[in-house]
C-alpha cells in the first residue's frame, strides 16, 4: 500500500459524489473510509487520498477568505422567467425546488472579502443550484462583482461550478457569455488580476466565456473541465476518448490551467499570487485597508 | 416559382400539387388536349397551398429552412455583394479552418473585413468545411483578421451559420472554449464598427464567437439559440424527437430575438425562404448591411465601444428586489 500508493492527483475518470449522507464516507479513489464530521472540517477533501468531494459555495468562501471577511453583495437579484419556459415542469417551480434545497437564491454567491487581508471581489457558483447553470441573474451578479473589482481597484476571483448555460433562458442565457466577458474585457484594460478557479465540473458557455480568462486560471484535482461533454463528443465522433480526458490534470498538460490547487492550499496560493500581481511585493500590509 | 429539388417534410403537400401539374402539362402537350380549366384549378391551389404553409411557419419549420441544403451560405452572400474578396487563411499557430474563414473584400467600394462560417454544398466541400463546425484555429484566426481590420480601420462583417462549435477531441485538447472566450472579450473592445448576420443557424456559442458586434441582422428563417432544439429536447423532454416542442419554448427565431432586442434588425427573405431567390435575399441584405453601417461609420471608436459595452452589459432578465432603505 505504501510502496504503491495512489498519486494525489490521480488521472482516474471517477464520478464525483455529492455530499455524503450518513456518518461514514468511502474515498471513491482510495476506498478510504472517512468519517463525515472530519471530512467537513477538512473543506470536503478526503485526508489521505486528497479526493475533493464537492463543497457548498458559503463553506467553500468561509474557507478561502480571511475569516469573517466576507459581506455579501446582490443577494436580491433573482431569476425572471423571459420565456415563459414550460419543458415537464414550469420553470419557476424547478427554480423554487433548487432554492429550497440549496437555501440560495441562485447558483452564484457574490460579494467582497478579503485574502490575507488584500480586498478582493468574489463570485462563487454553486452547482447544487440547478447544476450551477448560467442564467440572466447569475450573468448579472458575475457582472457587477466583475465592475465592483474595477470601481473598488481590486482583483476579481470566480470560482466555477457549471454545467453550462441555462436552457430554459434560451437566448438570454447564451447572452450572459458576452455580457461578463464585456466586463472582464474593461477589467484586462484596467490590469486589474482576473484569478479563474475552475471546480468539478466547469462545462459548457461558462467554459467558453469567463472560466478560461483568468490572467491566472487555477484548478482543483480531478474538477471536469470541458466545453462539449464526453457523449456529446461520442456521439459526433464515434472516437474513443483518451485515459484521464477533460479532467483538470489532462488539462494542465495540454496548457490550459496554470496550477492545480488543493482545496485546502487555495487560500495561501491566492495570498502569494495576488502579492506578486496585485500588491507587487512580498508583504500584504501594503494593501490592507 | 421555381421548385427546389429538396422538398422539406411540410411542404410535401405543395410538391404533390406542383407533380399534378406537371403531369397535367405534360398530358395536356403530349396528347394535344385543352386542360386550361384544370391548370388554373390547380395553379390556384398552389398558391393557397403556399400562402398557408409559409404564412405560419412553426419555430421548428425555420429551423429546417434555416438548415435547408439550397440555402445561400456566406461566400454567395460575399459574392453577390463583395468585389476582391482576397481569402486569408490560418491562424498563425497551428492550423486554417476551413469551416471559419476570413479576408478583406469591397462592399459598395469600400474596404471591409469578411469573417464567415462556412458550410459546404457537396459531400466533398461539406467535409473539408466540417459541416460548417470551426474549431479553435477558426476563433483565432477570425480574431487575428478582426485585430488586422482594426490595425488598418476596416469595418468587421461577419457571418454566422454554424450548427455549433466541432464538438471533437483535438477541439477539446486545443482548447476551443478559450478561443471562444478570448474572442468574445476581444471583440467587446474591438476599435472599429462592426456587424453580424445570422445568415442561417446560430448555433449556441460557437456563433457567439464571432457574434458580439455593434449591430446583429438576422434573416427572417435563421435562428440563434443557446442550444440545439434537438439538444435541448434530449436533455429536458428525453427525447430528441420532441426538437419541435423545445424550438418553441426556446423561441429561437428571428421574429423572438427581435422582440427581444437580441438583433437589431430582421431581414426579410423570398417566399418560402432565400433558396427561393437567392439574389433577391442578397440584395435585401446589402440595403440592410448599407444602412447599419452608413450609422456606425459616423461615430467614434469611444462612442462605439460605450454603445457596444451597454448592449451587451444590459442583456438578460432578471428581477431585483428592493432593499428597505432606512431614511
Amino acid at each position: 500500500m505504501s510502496l504503491f500508493s495512489k498519486p494525489k492527483y490521480s488521472t482516474v475518470v471517477v464520478k464525483k459524489k455529492d455530499i455524503p449522507k450518513g456518518l461514514w464516507t468511502k474515498c471513491p479513489i482510495s476506498g478510504e473510509i472517512v468519517f463525515n464530521k472530519e471530512l467537513e472540517a477538512n473543506q470536503m477533501v478526503v485526508p489521505k487520498s486528497g479526493y475533493h468531494f464537492s463543497i457548498s459555495a458559503k463553506d467553500r468562501i468561509a474557507a478561502m477568505l480571511d475569516p469573517g471577511s466576507f459581506e455579501e453583495y446582490d443577494e436580491n437579484v433573482r431569476t425572471a422567467d423571459p420565456l415563459e419556459f414550460v419543458d415537464s415542469k414550469n420553470y419557476l417551480e424547478r427554480i423554487e425546488d433548487a432554492k429550497k434545497s440549496s437555501g440560495l437564491n441562485e447558483a452564484v454567491v457574490s460579494g467582497m472579502g478579503r485574502i490575507h487581508q488584500i480586498p478582493v471581489s468574489l463570485a462563487v457558483m454553486e452547482f447544487r443550484f440547478l447544476v450551477g447553470s448560467l442564467g440572466s441573474a447569475v450573468g448579472e451578479k458575475i457582472a457587477r462583482a466583475a465592475e465592483r473589482a474595477l470601481t473598488q481597484k481590486c482583483p476579481l476571483i470566480i470560482v466555477s461550478a457549471s454545467g453550462g448555460a441555462r436552457m430554459q433562458e434560451g437566448i438570454f442565457s447564451l447572452m450572459q457569455m458576452a455580457k461578463i466577458s464585456a466586463v472582464l474585457a474593461r477589467l484586462h484594460e484596467a490590469k486589474l488580476p482576473y484569478i479563474s478557479i475552475m471546480t468539478h465540473p466547469t462545462t459548457g458557455g461558462v467554459t467558453a466565456s469567463y472560466a478560461t480568462l483568468g490572467d491566472v486560471n487555477l484548478a482543483e484535482p480531478g474538477a471536469m473541465i470541458c466545453f462539449a461533454g464526453p457523449r456529446v463528443i461520442k456521439e459526433t465522433t464515434k472516437q474513443t476518448l483518451p485515459p484521464g480526458f477533460q479532467t483538470a490534470e489532462f488539462l494542465l498538460q495540454k496548457g490550459l490551467i496554470d496550477q492545480i490547487v488543493s482545496r485546502l492550499e487555495m487560500r495561501d496560493r491566492l495570498g502569494e499570487l495576488l502579492r506578486a500581481l496585485f500588491v507587487k511585493r512580498e508583504s500584504a500590509a501594503v494593501a490592507a485597508g | 416559382m421555381d421548385t427546389p429539388a429538396y422538398t422539406l417534410e411540410f411542404e410535401k403537400p405543395l410538391r404533390e400539387l406542383t407533380d399534378q401539374l406537371d403531369g397535367l402539362r405534360q398530358r395536356s402537350v403530349e396528347n394535344n388536349l385543352d386542360l386550361g380549366s384544370e391548370i388554373a384549378g390547380i395553379t390556384a391551389k398552389i398558391e393557397a397551398t403556399q400562402r398557408s404553409i409559409y404564412s405560419n411557419l412553426t419555430p421548428w419549420q425555420r429551423v429546417q429552412i434555416a438548415r435547408h441544403p439550397k440555402r445561400p451560405y456566406a461566400l454567395d452572400y460575399v459574392g453577390a455583394l463583395c468585389s476582391g474578396f482576397q481569402e486569408l487563411h490560418g491562424d498563425r499557430q497551428f492550423n486554417d479552418d476551413q469551416a471559419l474563414i476570413g479576408g478583406t473584400a469591397f462592399f459598395k467600394g469600400e474596404a471591409v473585413m469578411i469573417i464567415a462560417q462556412q458550410k459546404g454544398r457537396d459531400t466533398k466541400e461539406k467535409i473539408a468545411r466540417n459541416f460548417g463546425m470551426p474549431q479553435p484555429e477558426g476563433y483565432r484566426k477570425a480574431l487575428r483578421l478582426m485585430k488586422l481590420a482594426e490595425k488598418f480601420g476596416l469595418p468587421v462583417i461577419t457571418f454566422i451559420d454554424t450548427p455549433g462549435a466541432y464538438p471533437g477531441i483535438g477541439s477539446e485538447e486545443r482548447h476551443v472554449s478559450e478561443a471562444i472566450a478570448v474572442n468574445l472579450r476581444g471583440m467587446a473592445i474591438l476599435r472599429v464598427p462592426s456587424i453580424s448576420v445570422v445568415v442561417g443557424e446560430g448555433g449556441s456559442g460557437g456563433a457567439l464567437g464571432i457574434g458580439v458586434t455593434d449591430r446583429v441582422l438576422i434573416f427572417e428563417n435563421s435562428y440563434y439559440s443557446v442550444i440545439s432544439p434537438e439538444g435541448c429536447a434530449a436533455i429536458l423532454w428525453k427525447d430528441a424527437a420532441a426538437a419541435p416542442q423545445a424550438a418553441a419554448a426556446l423561441k429561437l427565431d428571428a421574429a423572438n430575438l427581435g422582440k427581444f432586442g437580441i438583433v437589431n434588425e430582421v431581414i426579410p427573405e423570398p417566399f418560402g425562404g432565400a433558396h427561393h431567390n437567392p439574389g433577391k435575399a442578397a440584395e435585401t441584405l446589402g440595403y440592410e448591411l448599407q444602412k447599419h453601417l452608413n450609422d456606425l461609420r459616423g461615430l467614434t471608436p469611444e462612442r462605439l465601444l460605450d454603445t457596444r459595452y451597454e448592449r451587451f452589459r444590459n442583456m438578460g432578465v432578471y428581477a431585483e428586489t428592493e432593499v428597505a432603505v432606512e431614511a
